[in-house]
């Protein structure tokens, strides 16, 4: 699914919009531990998470994640935004909280990473 | 890579949390312009990250080195600190010292050595309590396909 559908169904806001506007979405992880992202993602996910500190922008730049959309109407400082602009990692941010969110997503056939790790 | 060295040294701040991560981001750029293959660099990135950040959780400062050599790449970081009294202890997943604000940044879960480990060919820690520590992780690159 385009970046624009995942906005679309977090019923989102954008703080830093993907530099390819067709930008594809397939597969998601939901992690508020770093560590976990750290040694579970296979990279290319769309990154859901409640924690807004710029090591999650590290995070996601080390794993290769896709995008980052920060839950529960969370919002990173301006710093961590500009280092994600930097990295060229979109990010949205929802009123959603972390399981809605996630259900939303699966509902409309996005899916985890789990059985390519197991 | 006829056969010469490239080799780097960054400085890593204990405690420095806002520029935590900029030594592997650096690590990765390098790969990435030398055209590695995005998987590989991906693992590279991950187990140098997890090296930098135990600097900055645990350490009070210490030094990255990052080497291409014709086989592999290899990464040493030094550091000085309290040190790790039992390596094997640390070693287990899920065993961490880290303290809660550490926690509270989505770190101290105690998976770093054992995901550096899974990323890496050979990890060899050398530790002295109370001076510091010595990470060395080796890292073969994918032979080249036909
Ligand atoms: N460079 C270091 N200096 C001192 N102690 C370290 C260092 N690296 C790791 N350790 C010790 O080993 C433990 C496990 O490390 P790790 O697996 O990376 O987990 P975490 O960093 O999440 O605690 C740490 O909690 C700490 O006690
Ligand atoms: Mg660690």
């Amino acid at each position: 699914m385009q970046f624009w559908e995942v906005k679309g169904i977090l019923e989102a806001e954008v703080l830093w919009e993907p530099v390819d506007l067709q930008l594809e979405i397939e597969i998601a992880q939901a992690a508020d531990l770093m560590s976990d992202v750290l040694s579970q993602s296979m990279g290319g996910e769309l990154l859901l998470t409640g924690l807004v500190n710029s090591q999650v922008i590290r995070t996601a730049e080390m794993v290769d994640i896709k995008a980052i959309a920060f839950v529960h109407g969370k919002r990173p400082d301006e710093k961590t935004i500009e280092l994600a602009r930097i990295k060229g990692i979109p990010l949205l941010t929802t009123r959603l909280f972390l399981f809605e969110a996630c259900a939303r997503l699966a509902m409309r056939g996005l899916t985890g990473s789990s059985g390519t790790i197991w | 890579m006829q056969g010469k060295a490239l080799e780097w040294a960054y400085e890593i701040e204990g405690k420095d949390f806002r520029n935590a991560g900029k030594v592997s981001s650096k690590v990765k750029e390098i790969l990435k312009e030398l055209g590695f293959d995005p998987a590989f660099v991906r693992g590279v990135a991950i187990a140098s990250y997890e090296a930098e950040m135990n600097v900055v959780c645990h350490a009070e400062k210490g030094t990255l080195h990052f080497a291409i050599l014709p086989e592999a790449l290899k990464i040493v970081v030094e550091d000085q600190g309290p040190g790790i009294p039992d390596i094997a202890l640390a070693m287990q997943e899920g065993y961490s010292t880290a303290p809660a604000e550490i926690r509270e940044m989505g770190f101290g879960a105690g998976m770093g050595l054992p995901n550096m480990k899974k990323n890496t060919d050979e990890l060899n820690i050398a530790s002295t309590v109370g001076k510091g520590t010595v990470v060395e992780m080796v890292i073969r690159p994918p032979l080249p396909r036909e």
